[in-house]
């Protein structure tokens, strides 16, 4: 059985974000769970797709690189066995298991004109069994490398049991120049820094873009009036608009609510900062948390019923969890150090942070009461985690100490291992990770 | 050189009359000012700023003499014996240079989030502020913002550099004379 799902690939993102991935109910024994215990990666053969040799190949390659780029899969050389003449050609599973893969994808890319069509099955090889539906994606020729990110998508799903991630991208800030004169502009790329998109020009100082959940928007912080307020953009049109233009009140660090309707940032009047709600479509604004400490680096719980926030109010800074509709926020840190710029998992159970301790600085995660501190990473100068869409992988800025020190990207999974620094051929600062596109 | 043909016809005739010695007459010489009979001439109509040598009333002068900068300890925002010493004579001069507005502008060292760092700045820059109008400076002459960790002064990663960087800049502008 082919399942054929017509997948119409743009650059405009479709109106709801609906994964277009359904959770697979795990017919074939084969599976990786990403939790500590898991050591050794799962053994794959990618044998070269079959089709239009060209385009094959790469999108072949972009399969292969989403796969072991996680850390939790390797790849079984190409000659390691005999691999079907043809898609859909019975597989030789005993050579296979010989060359101990333990999981084969097969695959098939035909370019016609401007569009491509690309047909994948996965196999358990130890079962010799197919693993899950065939499917295949037709998209525009110059959308291949979204339609490889959708095969390994599956891939990664029915394998792992968690949601994917591949087919998303990034909003970030490039950082131009020395540290005392640095130019920023915001941009959007895919996950793997590919088909970068500039925002913003490098007139004004921009910080810190964040998704909306629709993948439609993004919310920053631009020094643009000489003053910092948020803005709003429309990534379709690369249009943005001010929120904020009151120049007796700076306005930064904005979120959206998974709902998109609400706007949580933090407000500043007279030197203290508080954080405050707005809505997005009026423009009408209330105060959420309001006290003479710092408050500030709100982000919304998945539900959209809790926000989670940094505040100096002990004396140094920790998180801090409030309802929507206020009240007293329940403090949720209690460790050594400063805690700050907390980002809730889309999936719920953890929230991703900054910790200085001392003069070093960590990401880390907690569950959403605080329990279970787990530190990912150790730097100089790390900050700003961002959720991979499926809550199992993180993404933060490490910059290098000195005068020529710069920021670059970096993804961890939540176990802590498979730290790797995104490929860029720039420095970069601040990622917003946006959801699984449709 | 119109302007100057009436006077000069009033010299000549002065000349030939002290020939006959009579009592001398009145002529009316007026001093012309040659900037006002310019089309748009640059008449300067505002005050001296109370009478204080131009050579003061500069940016420059407030930067490199005043002095537009105090620095805060690490992590605070309370100002600093010195830093208040700095705030008085930049009082001093506001009051004085009333023609002026000034930014006040709070930075903070890079370690440290960037959310809290521009919370940080945005204190110490209040601090500032309101030091300045308790010396008397009129409030509506002073705005603040905060830089957080986004310009440093100085770009080691050592407390060398991190003492300079934790900073309140006062940057002072004219607002246009006779405003």
């Amino acid at each position: 059985m082919l399942r054929t799902l017509t997948v119409t690939l743009s650059m405009a993102l479709a109106a709801v974000a609906v994964p277009s991935v359904p959770a697979f109910a795990q017919d074939g024994p084969l599976k990786i769970e990403i939790t500590d215990g898991v050591t050794e990666p799962m053994a794959i053969a990618i044998p070269a797709f079959h089709g239009d040799a060209e385009v094959a190949q790469r999108v072949r390659d972009v399969v292969a690189a989403d796969l072991t780029g996680t850390g939790l899969f390797r790849e079984i050389a190409a000659g390691a066995a005999a691999a079907p003449g043809s898609f859909g050609e019975a597989i030789a599973y005993e050579d296979w298991r010989a060359a101990s893969a333990q999981a084969l994808v097969s695959a098939e890319v035909t370019q016609s004109g401007d569009a491509i069509s690309v047909k994948f099955r996965l196999y358990d090889v130890f079962a010799g069994q197919p693993q899950g539906d065939g499917m295949q994606f037709d998209a525009r020729a110059s959308d291949w490398r979204r339609a490889a990110h959708k095969i390994a998508d599956q891939i990664y799903a029915r394998l792992t049991g968690e949601q994917p991630y591949f087919d998303s991208r990034v909003a970030f800030v490039q950082e131009i120049g020395p540290k005392d004169a640095r130019i920023k502009r915001v941009g959007v790329m895919d996950y793997d820094g590919q088909n970068i998109l500039w925002m913003t020009d490098s007139a004004s100082l921009v910080l810190a873009p964040q998704f909306s959940r629709d993948g439609r928007r993004l919310v920053y912080t631009s020094f643009d009036s000489g003053f910092p307020q948020i803005r709003v953009l429309d990534i379709a049109t690369v249009s943005s608009r001010p929120l904020t233009q009151d120049t007796n009140s700076m306005a930064f660090s904005p979120r959206f609510s998974p709902d998109g309707r609400w706007i949580v940032y933090s407000r500043e009047q007279g030197g203290n900062t508080d954080i405050w709600l707005m809505d997005a479509a009026s423009g009408a604004q209330r105060p959420l948390v309001q006290s003479p400490s710092i408050d500030t680096a709100p982000s919304f719980s998945p539900d959209g019923q809790r926000i989670v926030f940094e505040s100096d109010r002990s004396g140094n800074p920790q998180l801090y969890v409030v309802g929507v509709n206020g009240g007293e926020p329940t403090r949720i840190s209690f460790g050594d150090g400063r805690y700050g710029s907390p980002a809730w998992s889309p999936k719920g159970d953890l929230i991703a942070f900054t910790k200085q301790v001392g003069d070093r600085f960590h990401i880390a995660t907690m569950r959403t009461d605080g329990s279970a501190e787990k530190t990912l990473t150790e730097s100089f100068l790390d900050e700003s985690p961002t959720w991979a869409p499926n809550g199992r992988v993180v993404m933060f800025t490490r910059v290098a100490p000195g005068g020529n020190g710069q920021p670059k990207l970096h993804s961890v999974d939540i176990t802590g291992r498979n730290m790797r620094p995104l490929s860029l051929d720039f420095a970069a600062s601040d990622p917003s990770w946006g959801p699984l596109m449709p | 050189m119109i302007v100057w043909k009436k006077p000069a016809a009033a010299a000549l005739l002065l000349t030939l009359a002290a020939c006959a010695q009579p009592a001398p007459p009145v002529v009316q010489a007026p001093v012309f000012d040659p900037y006002a009979n310019a089309a748009g001439g640059a008449l300067y109509q505002g005050d001296l700023a109370g009478g204080v040598l131009g050579a003061q009333a500069t940016a420059e002068y407030f930067n490199n003499s005043v002095g537009n900068t105090v620095l805060f300890p690490a992590n605070q925002t309370a100002l600093t014996t010195e830093a208040r010493g700095i705030l008085a004579r930049q009082a001093e001069w506001l009051k004085t240079h009333t023609n002026f507005s000034a930014v006040v502008q709070g930075h903070a060292e890079e370690t440290g989030t960037r959310e809290y760092n521009l919370a940080l700045g945005a204190r110490r820059a209040s601090a500032v502020q309101e030091y300045l109008i308790a010396q008397g400076v009129g409030s509506d002459r002073i705005r603040t913002l905060s830089f957080g960790k986004e310009r440093p002064r100085e770009v080691c990663s050592d407390e060398a550099c991190y003492a300079n960087n934790r900073r309140v800049v006062t940057v002072v502008s004219a607002t246009g004379a006779g405003s």
